[in-house]
């Protein structure tokens, strides 16, 4: 077991209206088998003994699957590993001496809130807006009841996979939700139970997602920072999708309008 | 997205509630439309650089049948068109196409220069993104400037060569006989090349033509594209500096 040395440059911002600036501090004995996230708390626990304010950061999980985790560092989100949350991110990925720049997700969407925190309630936003589907109550269904084929169910796991870190944002040149988004509708696109609402959610979630982020050039930058690898290819499935709900729902429209009339 | 716990508000940059009643303008008002719009006008210019290609071929067929192409162009549709009809037909499409591409275009980096405020700081890495995807504003202002410089030497003759209406193999072989016009012709055409490595992968994105069974020819058909048109286009200038037409 060996121990690094490093210097880690962290974005340092009091508040939301704070400017914010680099800091700089010797993380000194670090184990590589630590997290990045434990890293930082030893960091913490140093700055703290100093009677300095600790970094700020979001975690929970630290398992890689609640998506509260994220930060910025070297200019890739998320670091070097690829399908790898800040959380699961080991320190044996770097090399003693290294200098670490950490800076959290910019976004205009996600303001940031202390330091590495951003507020990423723009996502819940999206969700909100047609993230679910309609269900009958009552007792459960019969598992199976519903048949799926098994490439469609795969498909739509692959696009639940989806934490909601928000990297593919903070990896965007245009700060756009595109892969999110696209991971959220497709999964229940997919699906026979997400079927009712297919037109009007794929065209409220894009809708709202508008209103706070940036458009798609087809860069994949998202792709290759997601953590869960979550493909372009839902991009392509939702851009179809909004294409379409654009030309069928237009005719729904019009014959709800002549029936009010009528009535 | 558990920071819904502590949702500070965070304000919509634009408000898309109020939609214009006429179909076609929802549909342009939203980007995801902006960008089908892309890419079908990519798809008309498209075909136009390849007809504009393949018809200048003639070139090589001495002046004779290359004046007679000129002339065909404008003939093109008669009796049933007048004279230059389905060419100002064409025309008007293809400066349609134009305006829309570029309107689009604009109108999309405004809008992803607002969503993104504040830079990164300590710099960014780009991973995926090839160099024409990232150039694609740079490459497409200076092959549009390109083409206007186009139309005044070749179409309105005032480039400052000898022109002739009516002639095209002696204006082109004229125009392109000065070697620094030439390397504009042949750099222009490289850039226009870049652009269309990325635009003709993109399209297929931003229509959502995304299928297992040919997605992996999409970025092959780019490939192919962006060389035939830089093969064919670059061949020009290249054939009149080194007097394989004259």
């Amino acid at each position: 077991m060996s121990t690094l040395n490093l210097t880690l440059k962290v974005w340092r911002q009091a508040g939301p209206n704070d400017p914010g600036r680099f800091e700089v501090y010797e993380a000194k004995g670090i184990n590589e088998d630590m997290s990045f996230l434990e890293m930082l708390d030893v960091v913490n626990e140093r700055l703290i003994a100093e009677n300095k304010e600790p970094i700020a950061f979001d975690h929970d999980c630290r398992e890689g699957i609640c998506g509260s985790c994220g930060m910025v560092i070297n200019g890739v989100p998320h670091g070097p590993k690829k399908l790898t949350t800040t959380c699961q991110l080991h320190m044996r990925n770097f090399k003693d001496g290294d200098t670490i720049v950490v800076e959290p997700w910019r976004a205009t969407a996600f303001p940031v809130i202390k330091d590495l925190v951003v507020d990423r309630s723009a996502f819940d936003k999206i969700i909100q807006a047609g993230g679910y589907i309609t269900a009958p109550t009552g007792a459960a269904r019969d598992a199976n009841s519903i048949l799926i084929p098994k490439q469609i169910a795969d498909q739509a796991f692959d696009a639940a996979a989806c934490i909601g870190c928000g990297a593919c944002v903070a990896a965007c040149p245009n700060g756009a939700a595109q892969l999110f988004t696209a991971a959220k509708i497709s999964h229940l696109n997919l699906l026979p139970q997400g079927q009712p609402e297919r037109w009007s959610r794929t065209v409220a979630m894009v809708d709202t997602m508008e209103e706070y982020f940036g458009s798609c050039t087809n860069y994949a930058e998202c792709e290759a920072v997601c953590p869960k690898g979550i493909s372009i290819e839902f991009i392509a499935k939702m851009n179809r999708d909004y294409l379409k709900a654009k030309f069928k729902d237009r005719r729904a429209v019009v014959k709800v309008d002549t029936t009010e009339a009528a009535g | 997205m558990l920071s819904g716990t502590r949702a500070r508000g965070v304000q919509p940059l634009r408000q898309r509630r109020v939609r214009p009643r006429i179909w076609i303008l929802d549909f342009y008002g939203s980007a995801i439309g902006k960008k089908a719009v892309m890419a079908i006008t990519g798809i008309v210019l498209l075909g136009f650089v390849l007809v504009h290609m393949l018809g200048n071929l003639h070139l090589y067929e001495g002046a004779e049948k290359m004046n007679w192409y000129g002339e065909y162009l404008r003939e093109i549709g008669e009796p049933i068109l007048p004279r230059t009809g389905l060419l100002w037909i064409v025309r008007s499409v293809l400066i349609l196409a134009f305006a829309l591409h570029i309107h689009a275009a604009y109108s999309l980096t405004v809008m992803n220069r607002q969503s993104r405020k504040t830079k990164y700081q300590g710099g960014r890495d780009y991973i995926a993104a090839n160099y024409a995807a990232r150039t694609m504003r740079w490459s497409g202002v200076i092959v549009g400037l390109f083409i206007i410089y186009h139309l005044m030497d070749l179409t309105w003759g005032m480039g400052g060569a000898d022109f002739t209406k009516g002639e095209p193999y002696q204006n082109v072989v004229a125009s392109l006989s000065r070697w620094p016009i030439a390397g504009v012709y042949i750099v222009a055409n490289l850039l226009l090349g870049m652009h269309i490595y990325h635009g003709a992968w993109s399209l297929f994105q931003s229509l959502g033509w995304s299928h297992p069974r040919f997605n992996h020819w999409r970025r092959a058909f780019a490939v192919a594209f962006a060389a035939i048109i830089v093969i064919g286009n670059v061949s020009f200038p290249i054939a009149v500096l080194t007097g394989i037409v004259e």
